[in-house]
């Protein structure tokens, strides 16, 4: 049997048989199904029950308008009580209206025993203000003065339209590009860091615990190399495979169980159907060949910088430019989805260091095609060569202990026999 | 049996700033146990990795069994390294296995010889313990079990002993005679020179990147031998000088009893010193300094420098 095969293997199974993966991979989807639905929820489900509000209306003229909602139920009441200023009343709150307002705008106060809730005074002062700006058009006499206010207070309805290259037209909605394209950014800027971390930490462990002396003089280095940043590699994959089936499960569970709920349905329905509006299968595969890619390019970094050091404390100095340049990448994307055409979006999507992150950005507002075929092809030149390099380093590096070597050092390794 | 199971040729490595290996030859006759021999950083783990094929020479050549070394011998070879190590939370059975499959043995086969292994020691029970539970002799054990598992025509031991008690490291010394009674060849790099005595045929002497002495030990020790004799003697008078010896130091034991060094001046054998010193007196002991493997280590070590 082939030993790279042999060692992914181990360096996969080892991995996902360990109870923190298990637990983590199967409590993550519920963790993210729970912050999906439970704004979603909560927005749907109102605090407590309606608050009684007295309304004292001196004009009769405003009462009508004060509309109960979900949160306030109004009574009109003849005249102020001493009652209402003690605990047994059953009213939170008290409007007093004492004149005309278009007349006195001051005439108007809200009582209440504890602080007034913004949602109250909100609520009182749009119906009044509407009242009172009908009232004071009525005082000028201008003829037709309902249709008037109809035709003035008619609603803007902006569509926005996307032309394709065909001359076709379709809805576009960029927010909606926006929100996934910046999901899976951040899916490839979390599994580079920490798949790529864990790739670090097993080759500095094979170190400092000597045992790569025994693997070494059964395969190559390199063949050691390739198979740990394959099979961790393969341990990323699989956990987000699994995370996927589960979330989709979740959703269609989820999408059962709150059918009765039109609100929630209408939420997850909407996700589901602006996620359509995309082009979901070439994302979908622009999104494996970066993520593939980008793991590749940093796990071998990480990897070689595993093989120099001598342990935990000189890992700072060598993690410190990568997770410079990986946080370079994030803010790079985030600004690119400002301007996914600008000059930082471009160049950041050439260069294979921050490409698999940018590029996700850029992708729901259609690149053209030869810069996205240009941007893998880059990308996977970059992998393959620094994988190459980082054999080199590696082969040299796993076996040098004691001193810290500098960087200088390091690329002379590469030209080592 | 060859004479030259494993050979290098005038190999050559440099590093940076040093020079580890300055044409380095070295003969190991098959089914025999090979001393490697030489102070810290005398370049024997470099030659050790060179013949695991862990790093490449900048010149010379390595011959595997009559041939030159090829990429597949390193699964003809079981390499014990000075600084121990395995996956400390890994379960030790698992990982014997995946050792012994990466050595080139079927899953089913490294299972199989490993029980066997585990069984004859006794350590059955440790199989699903992880490696960091073990104490660091038992760590010693299984790293050793390991090495062997695969059955190579060639074992490399670096300072085996270390870190072992006298009980296991007689057991393990056991174990390396046998390994060589069924006919493996082993190459055993130390420092340890009464081990050396005991377990090697041949040895290699290495200082400074350079090999500086190499034969059959029985030959070395008396190339070395520096003609000098103790004897124990029972006479009424003291001991003269003749012709054919002299007396180097005499130390007066009771009355009767003197104990000598006596340094033989010509090159009579053996038998005629002893009757030539037997006709001045009664002779309780008489024994020729061959001197041990540790005088000569740092003779030749402190010598060359």
């Amino acid at each position: 049997m082939n030993k790279t095969w042999i060692i992914i293997q181990r360096e996969f199974i080892n991995r996902v048989s360990k109870k923190s993966f298990i637990l983590l991979t199967i409590l993550m989807p519920f963790i993210f199904a729970a912050l999906i639905f439970v704004p979603l929820w909560l927005s749907t489900v109102k605090g407590g029950d309606q608050k009684q509000v007295a309304v004292i209306d001196a004009t009769m003229k405003y009462l009508p308008q004060f509309k109960d909602d979900e949160s306030w139920h109004f009574v009109g009441v003849p005249q102020m009580e001493a009652s209402f200023r003690s605990d047994s009343t059953q009213f939170d709150a008290v409007v007093e209206i004492k004149a005309d307002l278009a007349e006195h705008p001051e005439a108007v106060t809200i009582y209440s025993r504890k602080e007034v809730p913004n949602s109250l005074s909100r609520l009182v002062s749009e119906t009044l203000d509407e009242q009172v700006r009908q009232d004071k058009l009525l005082h000028y006499d201008i003829p037709q003065l309902p249709s008037i206010m109809q035709d003035v207070n008619r609603k803007l309805n902006i569509r926005t339209v996307k032309w394709g290259e065909d001359g076709s037209e379709s809805e576009s909605n960029a927010g909606a590009a926006m929100a996934a394209g910046m999901v899976l950014t951040l899916l490839i800027y979390m599994f580079v860091m920490s798949y790529g971390g864990m790739v670090m930490q097993s080759v500095m462990e094979e170190k400092t615990n000597r045992i790569v002396e025994v693997i070494v003089s059964s395969v190559k280095p390199f063949q050691l190399m390739i198979g740990k940043i394959i099979g961790i590699g393969l341990v990323g994959v699989a956990q987000l495979a699994i995370w996927a089936v589960l979330i989709i499960v979740l959703l269609a569970v989820a999408g059962g169980i709150s059918g009765s709920s039109p609100e929630l349905m209408g939420g997850a329905s909407g996700l589901l159907a602006t996620l359509q509006g995309l082009n979901l299968a070439k994302m979908g595969g622009l999104f494996v060949l970066n993520f593939i890619g980008g793991y590749l390019v940093y796990a071998s970094i990480f990897a070689a910088i595993g093989a120099a050091i001598n342990g935990q404390e000189d890992s700072q100095q060598f993690m410190m430019p990568i997770v410079l340049l990986l946080i370079f990448a994030l803010y790079a994307g985030i600004y690119s989805s400002d301007n996914p055409d600008g000059p930082l979006a471009i160049w950041c999507s050439m260069i294979p260091f921050t490409s698999p992150i940018v590029m996700m950005v850029r992708l729901p507002f259609d690149v053209p095609v030869w810069e996205t075929m240009l941007s893998v092809v880059i990308l996977y030149v970059a992998a393959f060569g620094m994988i190459w390099i980082a054999g080199k380093i590696y082969r040299v590096g796993i076996l040098m202990y004691g001193k810290k070597p500098s960087f200088k050092e390091m690329i002379r390794w590469i030209t080592y026999k | 049996m060859n004479d030259s199971f494993l050979e290098t040729r005038q190999v050559i490595k440099r590093y940076a700033n040093h020079t580890a290996l300055d044409g380095v030859s070295i003969t190991v006759p098959e089914g025999q146990v090979f001393g490697l021999l030489g102070p810290n950083g005398a370049g024997k783990t470099t030659l050790i990795r060179i013949i695991n094929r862990i790093t490449a020479p900048d010149a010379g050549e390595v011959w595997f069994d009559g041939r030159l070394s090829r990429p597949e011998d390193i699964y003809s070879i079981g390499y014990l390294p000075e600084e121990r190590g395995l996956y400390k939370k890994m379960k030790v059975g698992e990982q014997a296995i995946y050792l012994a499959q990466l050595k080139g043995l079927s899953r089913q086969e490294s299972k199989k010889r490993l029980t066997d292994w585990f069984e004859r020691f006794e350590i059955m029970p440790w199989w699903n313990k992880k490696l960091e539970e073990l104490s660091k002799g038992m760590q010693q054990k299984v790293q050793f079990v390991i090495t062997v598992l695969h059955r190579p025509r060639l074992l490399i031991f670096d300072e085996p002993f270390s870190g072992f008690d006298p009980v296991n490291a007689e057991l393990l010394k056991r174990e390396i005679l046998k390994l060589k009674d069924e006919g493996h060849t082993i190459i055993f790099s130390t420092h340890n020179m009464a081990s050396v005595e005991e377990i090697c045929d041949h040895i290699a002497l290495i200082n400074h990147s350079k090999v500086v002495l190499q034969g059959a030990v029985t030959d070395i020790r008396s190339r070395y031998k520096s003609n000098q004799y103790e004897l124990t003697m029972q006479s009424s008078k003291p001991l003269q000088n003749s012709d054919a010896f002299e007396i180097v130091s005499s130390e007066v034991q009771d009355e009767q009893t003197v104990n000598y060094k006596l340094r033989k001046l010509t090159s009579i054998s053996n038998s005629k010193l002893l009757s030539l010193v037997g006709a001045q007196g009664e002779i309780c002991k008489f024994t020729e300094c061959i001197p041990s493997m540790n005088d000569i280590f740092i003779r030749t070590v402190e010598g060359k420098i």
